[in-house]
């Protein structure tokens, strides 16, 4: 049994990791590394095989295939109890016999740890719960419940913790407030955190390294910023944030950048930022990169412009205005622009031009053959939740 | 017109709540008239009876009101050791049967969740026996004991135990019948509350650094609390006041009489129905006294 408060964080290896369930292959071939002290966020739609992940991290399923190490130490036969590791529920599976703070409590006392009591009154304050602490669980908000897993896992100071999708039921200032208290735990002590969101802004700005999850596989795995830059499929270019993407063949492979004829606009994606240099591809660029002009402009080497297209929706969204522009041959075309002025720049129905700076585009891995990848297939939530969380994410995004 | 609107909801606000008790009322009645009818007047009679005297002159069987308080001075110093014996038995036998049926309702309600097909089988296995009438059951559970049945010459055959040994008639014997009898009385209750019982706590557990053995003393166990408090109390409760079990012509003998046997003889031997009542009654208010001790101290007590 791990005794004591970690003293650091440990590090956590995952070995060719297959989960099969009756009939369903949940995880596939799964290779990761979190190096110790690292905050690590691991995004993807619902079904992909988050908390699956983690429940076989924790030790409570079995792998199919591969091996889990945390720290160093092979740990794929330990039992669930003997592992350094702590998870806050996504279902928080608190003790509904126990009060706030003996559930708090409860992994505190069981490693023996001095005064579990006074401990666990401070893991609520810094939740904010000390006031209920004599409650039971379902006496309490499903916000203030989530809290309490939150609190319940993080007084443990595991070598690893992890979250699954621990602040979901919050409002947006707790959820930011509870942020901060969550990497200022683990920077503090150098923890390792797995974190599973939905919340892509959440894992942007929390995490050191996001990893985004599709059908079991990750798909592409990097710093935030590089993540958003550089998208290297269709699935994340579309997942986190939106995207532009156009298909076409390659007509010319330079040395510095590849030219690609979209239904006979050219455009040029600089080498190093495409996954693809020949053949047919899947190219793009974020709305936010993209201007908008009224008249044609001149073209000039180290821009894309494409259009005359129409604009067919303006939408405010205090910030940013979006538009929608229906670009013959190409299909529509989303642009984000900063509010520098009053008012849309450009009407509905106006004819307008798109440029954007050749570096800001990315060429794809995907093959354009294969179609879209980005519709999750399988579900572990109902039709209804999934349809709120779609539309609070859609809520949140606008 | 904003005062007219007050007035009109105030008196429905009102009525709403006096209109509900009315109906709770009258789906109450049926209730309450079947207990007034067959417990509280049963009771009344037999408090009645408890305090009867012999009517003078008169031959065996016949009494008359009075206030006799003397009876149960004659039965506390006649019976109280079967009184005690009983009280005995009944938690001897209960703890047997607690012992045996929370694994097996475990295993029913928790294991063999996955296999609905075989959860219901077990299920009907468990009640089965009750299709064979209650007294057959014991009887045959007495040759099977017998001092030439299978079990006892067998052990006999293989020297475990002496040639002069036997088992029907002791004590054992008598608690081996009651715990078996109402095994079912224990299981079905327990295995409700597994049955419901979310594992996801029991992972929760484990997550927090707790064994397997830990984890059931702290979550499983405290969770499937209301189940074995009412199996207990299903089991405990009839066992006090069995009559067959420990009877001569069962698994007992006269070594081994529990009050449910003396009241017995009393009524239907004796013709002494005043002493038969005070027994009841004392057995009543003992039996009362122990579950009420027994349902507090296991509500309240922090079983974690
Ligand atoms: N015990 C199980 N038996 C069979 N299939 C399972 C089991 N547990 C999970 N799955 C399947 O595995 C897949 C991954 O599930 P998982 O719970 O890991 O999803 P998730 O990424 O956490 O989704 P969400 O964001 O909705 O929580 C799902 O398609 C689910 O149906
Ligand atoms: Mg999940």
């Amino acid at each position: 049994m791990a005794g004591g408060f970690a003293e650091a964080g440990a590090d956590l290896e995952l070995v060719g990791i297959t989960k099969r369930f009756p009939g369903f292959t949940a995880i596939e071939e799964l290779n990761l590394t979190i190096p110790a002290g690292s905050f690590f966020a691991l995004l993807g739609p619902s079904g992909c095989g988050k908390t699956t992940t983690l429940r076989l991290v924790a030790g409570l399923e079995d792998p199919t295939a591969g091996r889990i190490l945390i720290g160093g130490k092979d740990v794929t036969t330990t039992k669930p109890y003997q592992r350094p590791v702590n998870t806050v529920f996504q279902s928080y599976a608190l003790f509904p016999h126990m009060t706030v703070l003996e559930n708090v409590a409860f992994g505190l006392k069981r490693r023996r740890i001095a005064d579990p009591l006074g401990k666990a009154h401070e893991a609520l304050r810094l939740v904010e719960l000390d006031h209920v602490a004599q409650r039971k669980p379902a006496q309490l908000s499903g916000g203030q419940q989530q809290r309490v897993a939150l609190a319940r896992a993080v007084v443990n100071r595991p070598a690893l913790l992890l979250l699954d999708e621990p602040l979901g039921a919050l409002d947006l200032k707790l959820r930011r407030q509870m942020q901060i208290e969550l990497k200022d735990i683990q920077s503090d002590v150098g923890l390792t955190f797995l974190h599973v969101t939905h919340d892509q802004e959440e894992a942007m700005t929390m995490a050191d390294t996001v990893a985004v999850m599709n059908k079991g596989q990750i798909e592409q795995m990097g710093a935030p910023e590089e993540l958003y830059e550089l998208p290297k499929t269709a699935f994340v270019a579309n997942f986190l944030g939106q995207s532009n993407l156009f298909t076409g063949t390659v007509t010319n492979s330079g040395k510095e950048s590849i030219i690609v004829d979209v239904a006979g606009t050219k455009i040029e994606v600089p080498r190093e930022r495409a996954q693809r240099h020949a053949g047919e591809v899947t190219i793009g660029v974020r709305p936010e990169k993209l201007m908008l002009h009224t008249s044609a402009p001149k073209p000039t080497p180290g821009t894309n412009v494409i259009g005359p297209g129409r604009v067919n929706d303006v939408s405010f969204s205090g910030v940013s205005t979006q538009y929608s522009v229906t670009v013959p041959k190409l299909g529509n075309v989303i642009v984000f622009a900063q509010n520098m002025v009053f008012g849309p720049v450009v009407n509905d129905g106006a004819e307008v031009w798109l440029a954007w700076t050749v570096d800001h585009g990315f060429g794809l891995l995907d093959d354009p053959a294969d179609g879209p990848r980005f519709e999750p297939d399988t579900d572990t939530k109902s039709i209804a939740v999934q349809r709120r969380e779609k539309l609070e994410e859609e809520l949140e995004e606008a | 017109m904003a005062f007219g609107a007050f007035a009109t909801s105030a008196p429905v606000v009102e009525s709403a709540p006096r209109r509900r008790s009315k109906v709770a009322l009258l789906l109450l009645l049926p209730g309450i008239a079947y207990l007034a009818l067959f417990f509280l007047v049963p009771l009344v009679s037999l408090v009645l009876t408890s305090f009867q005297a012999k009517t003078p002159g008169t031959d065996i069987g016949v009494y008359e009101y009075a206030f006799k308080i003397e009876n149960y001075g004659f039965v506390f110093s006649t019976y109280s050791e079967h009184m005690l014996r009983s009280l005995l038995y009944a938690v001897v036998a209960t703890a047997l049967a607690l012992l045996f049926s929370y694994p097996l309702a475990y295993f029913i309600g928790v294991t063999l969740r996955k296999f609905p097909l075989l959860q219901a089988l077990s299920l009907t296995l468990v009640i089965a026996p009750f299709f064979i009438s209650f007294l057959l059951r014991t009887l045959a559970w007495k040759q099977i004991l017998s001092d030439e049945g299978p079990v006892i010459s067998t052990l006999k055959a293989l020297s475990l135990l002496g040639s002069d040994a036997h088992f029907t008639g002791t004590p054992g014997a008598v608690i081996f019948g009651l715990a078996y009898n109402f095994i079912p009385f224990m299981t079905l209750p327990i295995y409700t509350s597994l049955e419901k019982l979310d594992l996801r706590y029991v992972e929760a557990g484990s997550d927090l650094y707790a064994s397997p053995v830990r984890t059931f003393l702290s979550v499983t166990l405290p969770l499937s609390a209301p189940g074995v408090i009412s199996g207990t109390l299903l089991t405990f409760i009839p066992i006090s006041g069995d009559f067959v079990n420990a009877s001569n012509a069962f698994l007992g003998s006269s070594e081994t009489a529990m009050v449910g046997n003396v009241i017995e003889s009393q009524f239907f031997t004796s013709q002494n129905y005043p002493i038969a009542a005070a027994l009841s009654i004392i057995l009543m208010a003992a039996i009362l006294i122990l579950v009420s001790i027994y349902v507090r101290k296991s509500g309240t007590e922090d079983l974690v």
